[in-house]
């Protein structure tokens, strides 16, 4: 109950944590699957369009469900850490950010036990994506689901940047920011441009499909290019908004454990910023084959190539953090250090796909598949492992075991690397992706076995690291306040996990690196930038999760509206759309309630602050 | 401009070398790495051009990144501070300025490539015009010029350029044959993408398509096969010649009735809601991916290939439109296999 109701940012990014890990683990089950139907010519260990809905849901729960929640569960637990903060700035709209995220997954999974999942490719091109190729309710399950979902990750992002501009400590300008908390600021600013533009296509696509609209059916006058637009304006940016808060948590990562400050921050500032501007210009390098004509590849070539120029900036500056330091190799620092080449063999690969002529060769191969792996598994994920060690003890208590970090750590890039680099080769060799097999003899049978022995390997990987995690929660919590002994940011000046209200006194900021230049000047705390007072706190309210639940019903009722249920009441329920009604009057109904009834929250008093 | 150059011309060795050493992967009538024309040359080029930049840029990030770690390694006794160093303005603007001079060393060829590739051959008078049509799951040809349609082969006069117009009869699809060009996808009406490629030696050639099409889009192969001039032209008459039927006239009636309302064969009207079977016994493969070979080394007969195909057509190719023989059409199991020996022997020469 405790956790359905809470408003507190810390037990909101376990929420997030713990509902990453359930859809990474569907997804991952869902990668193992695949890879074993590959593993040999013409297997038929799954049929095609098992296969087919297999690669969709991997794809979507990935992107969507998979990696976002465990970034939105550091920003969470990190951020307002980080810039001293009390909370974020809008508690109540933070949970129901989580809630909506939630259950949007929840719907587009129920598609497995509903009568089918999508099947169209994480893509969802249209015409494939239509009711007339697509007829379950599958593609219905991806528009509605991401729709829900998308609305809590805005929700969030809008929540980041208000929470960043407005609450940080005194003392702390821009310049002085922590680099995560840099990355995650860009990050929320491409999550407020770029989702609005799959919401338009997701609604357009709804229409198409359940109330026989038109936009994407060349035949009545719509036009199927449009989808593809449409989807990649939002597509690529969503992939720096994945990107980002790893290249911020790098940035965090390395310093405290080179004992050195970040190589040239305010280079790393900028290439951020130009990398998020050249994000959204760049969309039409994955529609090189669709036809644009040359003068458009030839632009969109030219402009993807530009952000290896940032990406390269940002991977001298880490390499030059440690230049000079005293470098440990701590778990979380094993991951950063197996990130820096592992990301740059995915960027290189960027720039080979950015060259028009060559990507009519690469595109839709698995030249492609190892591509966006490079970047998001070997880059994203690594990032996020080398973040969930580091962070685990400040958000938990308890430091993570160091030998099965280790193990986790070899096990999982050994396998990702076996798994994804003979990708290259299968590709250039003629394999297209989304294959749900192949014919023997095209010299693709050993690559395919490697690759999937690899994929195994990362599984064991994951496994190691849940032990980790489970036999770590059995132990007392007694991390110290800066466990790694070299914290730089204000985070590691608190008590591990923090208090519910964070910081007893707002700290005063001096400098980059606020609590290392404490340190360096002899003072073991930070010094307060006020005395010490009641502290305000929002009071804990179901209404988020009440919200959420009613858009979950008014979805799944909007889906089903025009279906024949074969049983009056059924029928007489979805088909005059009183089960969408019933969703939207709880829905709604919270809405109003919240805004009628006036909340102060509650105080907690100086006595108690002196008394924990 | 004169400076690029320069350091593309110094990376030129390198480029040779790994061109080489790709060379030896895949097979040479599919693979990328082993480009058997002007077009498939063209980006192969490209290719070599940027893992050849690529690699350089990964040999000097892994150099530094091993250095860093093993010399500046925190060692036990360590306890002062390391020097916190800002930064470097001379250094921060050497590695903005390095890779644009990569980038600019990749991007002009590529530019290049992109307006040589853009070349319309539509109007060309010695191109061969070929209208390639994409269905779920199958190829179809049309050689608007000859007036000529058939599926799953295409067959071209070698060394000549072919002008393709591309579009589909249903979803998405990508026209690809890996060892003569770059694909380009099948759009719907009104996006009609246009593209040429021409193969200078005979041979068979695989294609493949490229976009996710539903479930058999793994299996909606094709072949691509190029032949001596005078061989065309030889291929082209027969094509037109009346169509042939079986000579059982039961069986016959049996194959018209049943099989020619979709399927077209010699001069019977082609609805295209099928593939056209004229000389089907000649082709390389039945239904694209049983692929024909009397040493059964990397298939079957093609009387085998008829046969498994006709009596489990869901089998081959999963959620295809064709319906099946036995259940659908109400065929006999003999009748089944009478087709199935007719079409074999329906060869062209
Ligand atoms: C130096 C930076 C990068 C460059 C130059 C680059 C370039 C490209 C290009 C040109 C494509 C189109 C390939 C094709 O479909 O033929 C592509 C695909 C892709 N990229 Fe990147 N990229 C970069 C970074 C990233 C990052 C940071 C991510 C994710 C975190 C990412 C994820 C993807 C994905 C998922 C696809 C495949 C899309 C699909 O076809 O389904 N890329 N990239
Ligand atoms: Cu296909």
């Amino acid at each position: 109950m405790d956790w359905i109701t809470t408003v507190d940012h810390k037990k909101i990014a376990i929420l997030y944590l713990w509902a990453g890990g359930l859809f990474f683990g569907i997804g991952g089950l869902e990668a193992i699957l695949i890879r074993i139907q590959l593993i040999k010519p013409m297997n038929t260990f799954l049929d095609a369009q098992t296969f087919n809905e297999l690669i969709t849901m991997h794809g979507t729960t990935m992107i969507f469900l998979g990696v976002m929640p465990v970034i939105f569960a550091l920003m969470n637990a990190v951020i307002p850490l980080q810039i001293g903060a009390r909370d974020v700035a809008f508690p109540f709209l933070n949970a129901l950010g989580f809630w909506t995220f939630l259950f949007g997954g929840v719907l587009l999974n129920l598609s497995w036990i509903m009568g089918g999942a999508p099947d169209a490719g994480w893509t969802s091109y249209t015409p494939l994506s239509t009711t007339q190729y697509s007829g379950t309710h599958g593609v219905d399950f991806y528009t509605i689901g991401l729709q829900i979902a998308g609305l809590g990750t805005l929700i969030g992002g809008i929540n980041f940047l208000a929470t960043i501009i407005t609450m940080r400590a005194p003392g702390m300008s821009f310049m002085r920011m922590p680099m995560f908390v840099w990355a995650s600021f860009i990050t929320s600013a491409i999550i407020l441009f770029a989702f609005p533009a799959i919401t338009v296509g997701l609604v357009l696509l709804t229409f198409d499909r359940i109330l026989e609209a038109n936009f994407f059916d060349t035949s009545a006058g719509g036009n199927s290019v449009l989808w593809q637009h449409i989807f990649w304006i939002f597509g690529h940016p969503e992939v720096y908004i994945l990107i980002l808060p790893a290249f911020g948590i790098i940035s965090e990562v390395i310093p405290t454990f080179a004992r050195k400050r970040l190589f040239g921050y305010s280079s790393m500032v900028f290439a951020t910023i130009l990398i998020a501007f050249l994000g959204f210009m760049v969309w039409a390098h994955h529609m090189f084959t669709t036809g644009l004509g040359p003068v458009a590849n030839a632009l969109f070539s030219v402009s993807t190539m530009l952000i290896a120029v940032p990406t390269g900036i940002k991977i001298f500056n880490w390499l030059f953090t440690m230049w000079g330091g005293q470098v440990r190799f701590t778990t979380p620092n094993l991951f950063a250090v197996g990130f820096i080449p592992t990301f740059t063999m995915g960027g290189v690969t960027g720039v080979m796909l950015a060259s028009a002529p060559a990507d009519f060769q690469f595109h839709d191969t698995y030249f492609v598949v190892a591509h966006f792996h490079y970047v998001i598994v070997g880059g994203l994920v690594l990032g996020l492992f080398a973040g969930l060690h580091y962070w685990w003890p400040k958000m938990f208590g308890r430091m993570l075991n160091e030998t099965l970090g280790k193990w986790t750590f070899w096990t999982f890039i050994i396998g990702f690397h076996l798994t994804f680099f003979v990708q290259h080769f299968l590709g250039l060799m003629g394999m297209q992706r989304r294959v749900f097999t192949y014919l023997p003899n095209q010299q693709f049978d050993l690559l395919n076995l490697i690759s999937t022995i690899g994929a195994g390997l990362m599984g064991v990987g994951m496994l190691i690291f849940l032990t980790n995690i489970f036999l770590t929660s059995r132990k007392p919590a007694d991390a110290p306040d800066d466990p790694w002994e070299d914290g730089r940011t204000l985070e590691w000046t608190i008590s591990s996990p923090p208090p519910e209200y964070n910081f007893k006194q707002t700290p005063l900021v001096r400098g980059l690196d606020a609590f290392w230049k404490e340190k360096t000047s002899g003072h073991k705390t930070m010094t307060p930038a006020e005395p010490v007072g009641p502290i305000h706190m929002p009071s804990a309210t179901i209404l988020p999760f009440l919200m959420s639940v009613g858009i979950f019903i008014a979805g799944l009722g909007f889906m089903f509206s025009r279906d024949d249920f074969g049983n009056a009441f059924m029928g007489f329920m979805f088909n005059n759309y009183l089960v969408t009604a019933i969703g939207l009057v709880i829905t709604f109904g919270s809405m109003l309630l919240r805004s009628l009834y006036d909340d102060h929250g509650w105080h907690i008093e100086p006595e108690e602050l002196e008394g924990r | 401009m004169m400076k690029t150059w320069q350091a593309g011309k110094r990376l030129l060795p390198m480029t040779a070398a790994l061109g080489l050493i790709l060379a030896g992967c895949g097979r040479e009538d599919l693979s990328v790495l082993r480009p058997q024309g002007p077009a498939a040359e063209s980006s192969f080029d490209l290719m070599k051009l940027s893992i050849t930049i690529m690699i350089v840029v990964l040999l000097i990030v892994f150099s530094i990144a091993a250095y860093v770690l093993v010399r500046f390694r925190r060692k036990p006794d360590q306890r002062e501070m390391p020097e916190q160093v800002e930064g470097s303005f001379k250094l921060e603007v050497l590695w903005t300025i390095i890779p644009l001079i990569l980038v600019v060393v990749l991007a002009v060829p590529t530019v290049k490539a992109v307006f040589a590739a853009g070349d319309d051959h539509s109007n060309d008078k010695n191109a061969i015009k070929v209208k390639v049509t994409g269905h779920q799951y199958w190829w179809e040809f049309e050689y608007t010029d000859y007036g000529v349609t058939t599926a799953q082969d295409l067959v071209i006069p070698a060394g000549k350029d072919i002008a393709f117009e591309l579009s589909t009869k249903d979803v998405l699809h990508s026209f690809w044959v890996p060892s003569l060009s770059g694909k380009m996808d099948t759009n719907p009406d009104g996006t009609t993408n246009r593209f040429s490629f021409s193969a200078p030696n005979e041979g068979v050639y695989r294609g493949k398509c490229a976009e996710l099409c539903g479930p058999s889009h793994g299996f909606m192969e094709f072949k691509v096969k190029s032949v001596s001039e005078a061989a065309f032209e030889k291929w082209v008459n027969s094509m037109k010649a009346p169509a042939v039927l079986p000579e059982d006239p039961a069986l016959a009636e049996k194959f018209k009735s049943q099989c020619l309302t979709c399927h077209a064969a010699g001069d019977m009207p082609d609805l295209s809601s099928a593939p056209n079977l004229t000389g089907i016994g000649s082709r390389e493969s039945v239904a694209g991916i049983l692929l024909n070979d009397d040493t059964g080394v990397d298939g079957a007969p093609v009387l085998e290939n008829l046969k498994t195909w006709l009596h489990d057509t869901a089998g081959v190719k999963p959620g295809n439109k064709m319906p099946d023989p036995k259940k659908d059409m109400g065929l006999s199991d003999e009748e089944i296999d009478g087709i199935a020996e007719f079409l074999a022997g329906y060869t062209l020469d």
